[in-house]
């Protein structure tokens, strides 16, 4: 009886270790590894005259989708393109002067703060600076 | 001579598999016959409509191409160049829907009727993954054509995952393939919809026909109590089989009107880089919840709107999933049993979302 007992122990023992020895890779190769990305800290959006007053548009940050507004008075700003609230693409609207996420009808002023709508967070910003006409989006938060 | 060779086909099998048990099994086996036998059908023509899918799915295997540079023109290519391209994508697409559809009607019909208590529990249960399963099957193979609509409703849906506590992120990464909605997700969207999902729910749909099969059609409460004389019956072969084909013929009919009348849109192709455009929204069988996640405020006592929603219809669904574990046993309010009208709370709260989702 005793020895059944241990021969018990030692099978189940062994199923488990054997499925975990099947399982653990499994769900290893699910996690897709981390690719090595160039670190970007500044990219040049374009030249000062390609921007109207009142516009935005999307600028690729690496991998990042980034958006440049122009405000009515010719400022620039910029902020991740990415809406806090589930990851929609946001645009800037020229009929309420607002950046807004047409997914779930999110808002935010001009200072990337999360007016109306869902979203829980502002948008992280940008700095920008306009170098002999020329615009270069870099990561540093803006102290402004 | 035909007549012949078919009955010594039939002996020759029979002689060797015993086949005989089988189809006095499927004579013997009755059908109930009242005033809500129509709810009957409503599994069978979801069971029609699988086997289209995997049908016209199989076709369009032939052709489509999975990845960012070929998908959407893979899609375009068989609606255009392909001969009857058009024809079999319409179908797929609708058939997709009305498959959603009628697992609706069948779930609802399961739910009023009562079907799912002692001892169909595990019917329910299995027919529960099976809806899951089909909510898999349609939010991954919204993507694979690559288009606008289905790429934004993707990074919205793939992102209320990441909302559920602890493993959230996790699931969100294995599911995307990476952190954003790439190729990569578009590669394992199609691995989920053509191998993974398609082979776990033949195997849960053929455990689902059996536990029917074996435990024959649940009888409403007053007929239950009626002698057995008095019930009226009809055999499930061929009778019952026989009016089945029937309505699947009707149900094939609607799909070719709808695919021919009202052929599926493709689209404009995903760019990752571009602003959501408006207008933006998932199939219309997750249009409640979308719409809910819309209402809520960021923040509900001081945790994110979107997680308290996510974890709401997680709630919900493990309720439902329970549903023959539990049962409100009030006395009938205006002669309605509560559980008939949590059900209906329950359907027009869907409805509702649903219509205000397509109304904004």
């Amino acid at each position: 009886m005793k020895r059944r007992r241990i021969l018990n122990i030692i099978l189940s023992g062994g199923l488990i270790g054997w499925l975990a020895s099947v399982l653990y890779p499994v769900i290893a190769y699910l996690k897709p590894p981390k690719i090595a990305e160039a670190n970007v800290s500044e990219v040049k959006a374009g030249d000062e005259s390609q921007f109207s007053n009142n516009s935005g548009s999307i600028v690729k940050f690496g991998r990042k989708p980034v958006i440049l507004v122009r405000t009515e008075a010719g400022d620039f700003r910029a902020f991740s393109a990415v809406c806090t609230h589930l990851d929609c693409i946001v645009q800037y609207r020229k009929d309420t002067k607002q950046i807004w996420c047409a997914c779930h009808n999110g808002t935010y002023d001009l200072q990337g703060r999360n007016v109306s709508g869902p979203p829980p967070r502002p948008l992280e910003p940008y700095a920008v600076k306009v170098v002999k006409g020329e615009i270069y989006i870099s990561q540093e938060k803006e102290n402004a | 001579m035909i007549k012949q060779f078919l009955a010594s086909s039939y002996d020759w099998l029979d002689a060797r598999f015993n086949l005989t048990p089988l189809i006095e099994f499927m004579q013997h086996k009755k059908v109930p016959v009242h005033r809500h036998s129509v709810w009957y059908y409503m599994g069978g023509v979801t069971l029609f409509l699988f086997m289209v899918q995997v049908f016209t799915g199989i076709l369009l295997l032939l052709y489509y191409q999975p990845g960012t540079d070929s998908a959407f023109e893979s899609v375009r290519f068989i609606m255009t160049k392909v001969q009857f391209g058009w024809l079999f994508r319409s179908i797929h697409s609708w058939s997709a829907n009305l498959m959603i559809f009628f697992i609706f009607v069948h779930m609802f019909s399961t739910f009023f009727t009562q079907a799912f208590k002692k001892p169909r529990e595990l019917t329910w249960i299995s027919g529960f993954a099976l809806l899951m399963l089909a909510f898999g099957f349609g939010f991954s193979g919204y993507l694979l054509p690559w288009n606008e609509l289905a790429f934004f409703a993707t990074k919205v849906g793939t992102d209320i995952t990441g909302a559920l506590p602890l493993i959230g992120d996790m699931i969100k990464t294995v599911l995307r393939g990476g952190e954003e909605v790439t190729g990569g997700t578009l590669l394992r969207f199609y691995a989920f919809h053509v191998a993974i999902i398609p082979a776990t729910f033949t195997i849960v749909l053929g455990i689902h026909l059996l536990f029917v099969q074996r435990q024959g059609m649940h009888e409403p409460d007053y007929m239950e109590n009626l002698p057995q004389e008095k019930k009226k019956m009809i055999s499930f072969f061929p009778n019952f089989l026989l009016r089945d084909a029937l309505l699947w013929l009707i149900v094939l009919n609607i799909l070719l009107f709808l695919a021919v009348f009202f052929p599926w849109e493709i689209g404009q192709k995903a760019d990752t880089f571009s602003s959501a455009p408006q207008g933006i929204r998932p199939e219309w069988y997750f249009m409640f919840m979308f719409q809910s996640l819309k209402l809520l405020p960021a923040h509900i006592l001081s945790i994110e709107g979107e997680v308290v929603g996510v974890l709401f219809f997680v709630v919900v669904a493990i309720i439902w999933l329970l549903v023959p574990f539990w049962e409100l046993k009030s006395p009938r309010t205006k002669g309605m049993r509560p559980m008939t009208l949590i059900g209906l709370v329950g359907i027009i709260f869907i409805l509702v979302m649903t219509i205000i989702g397509y109304l904004n």
